[in-house]
């Protein structure tokens, strides 16, 4: 009986682990970040470049850092939650605006709505790559102490809201 | 330099056949072009010192967009970027110790193709030795199992007797 068993068992394991490896998405690499300070910025706003943002600027409150560009396609499909999610006022947006044209990016805030309480312009994405920026859309959750808790790696989707982001979010706005 | 022209009259000059003229002169000008037109290649960065230690360091990282291929390799915007950061900090001066650990810092060990010995990595390195130790040892164990099946059997006088028999009765015939 044995004889017969071990096989079957051993094949069980094999699919198991194939199975699981089915679900992964080899795209979503863990950042090394989580949990550690978000990186430092100084950078020049958007729709009035004269103004700087410091990364420093929003300790004291949970926020939004949401990477993107006119130029990422994937960016167009998570925006309309964005824009509901700015208008629930459960948490600001800001908005990195990653490598790309000052006005094709402040038309395309106009066309698809703009959710960002400030947006920034990493022109040669060096901001980008402290963050660990590999793939636009990118957005990180940071708390009031200015840690980053949470990275979500493309575009934020209704199920991601709901069941990561939005308890997180509320979770962290209780804390000190 | 040649040019087609000296060719031509070089062909000329023999008082080839004209058929066979034509057929000469259009194998050396396939020789022409590549004499003529070849240019120097266009340098790749100012520095070629920095190029060659960038491209030394990039050949043992992973491009995160397009995950099977090296950061040297790869032509995808991310990479780009990265080769520029990290020319840019050979020229600050950094070690390749430095530069390789500002990238982990912020893209993880995914970025390395050499992955370092860590407990979360620990069955990468030694995963497939244990495999092997286990395929190995059940190997054994089997081949252990399998001559202690096979009984040994004993042949009584008359057997053996007979054997002998058959096998001297091929003997001295043809086989």
């Amino acid at each position: 009986m044995t004889r017969y068993l071990i096989p079957l068992f051993a094949f069980i394991v094999l699919a198991a682990f194939l199975l699981v490896g089915l679900t992964l998405n080899p795209r979503q690499v863990p950042s090394p970040l989580i949990d550690k300070p978000a990186p430092v910025f100084l950078l020049n706003h958007l729709h009035e470049p004269d103004k700087v943002m410091a990364s420093g600027d929003n300790l004291g409150k949970v926020w939004l850092l949401n990477v993107w560009a006119s130029w990422c396609v994937a960016c167009r499909d998570e925006h309309p939650l964005l824009v509901q999610l700015a208008n629930s006022g459960i948490v600001p947006i800001y908005g990195l605006n990653y490598k790309d044209e000052r006005t094709t990016a402040v038309q395309w805030l106009k066309r698809y709505g703009d959710p960002y309480t400030i947006s920034i312009v990493d022109l040669d994405g060096k901001v980008g790559i402290d963050y660990g920026v590999y793939g636009v859309p990118e957005t990180y959750v940071i708390d009031k102490k200015g840690i980053i808790r949470h990275k979500q790696i493309g575009p934020v989707t209704v199920d991601s809201l709901q069941k990561t982001i939005i308890p997180l979010l509320i979770e962290l706005q209780k804390e000190a | 330099m040649l040019k087609p022209h000296d060719l031509y009259s070089f062909v000329v000059s023999r008082q080839l056949s004209s058929v066979k003229g034509l057929i000469i002169l259009f194998f050396l000008l396939l020789i022409v072009p590549s004499a003529g037109w070849s240019k120097e290649a266009i340098p790749v960065a100012e520095d070629p010192e920095v190029e060659k230690r960038m491209l030394a360091l990039t050949m043992d990282l992973r491009c995160l967009v397009c995950q099977n291929e090296s950061i040297a390799d790869s032509r995808a915007d991310f990479s780009n970027d990265i080769r520029r950061e990290i020319r840019e900090q050979i020229k600050a001066n950094r070690t390749d110790q430095e530069i390789v650990q500002f990238l982990v810092e912020r893209y993880g060990d995914f970025v390395l193709y050499n992955p370092p010995m860590k407990p979360t990595t620990i069955f990468l390195w030694f995963g497939p030795i244990l495999l092997f130790i286990i395929g190995f040892g059940s190997l054994i164990v089997y081949l252990r199992r399998r001559r202690e099946q096979i009984e040994e059997v004993s042949l009584s006088e008359a057997q053996l007797k007979k054997a002998e028999v058959l096998l001297n009765e091929n003997k001295g015939k043809k086989v």
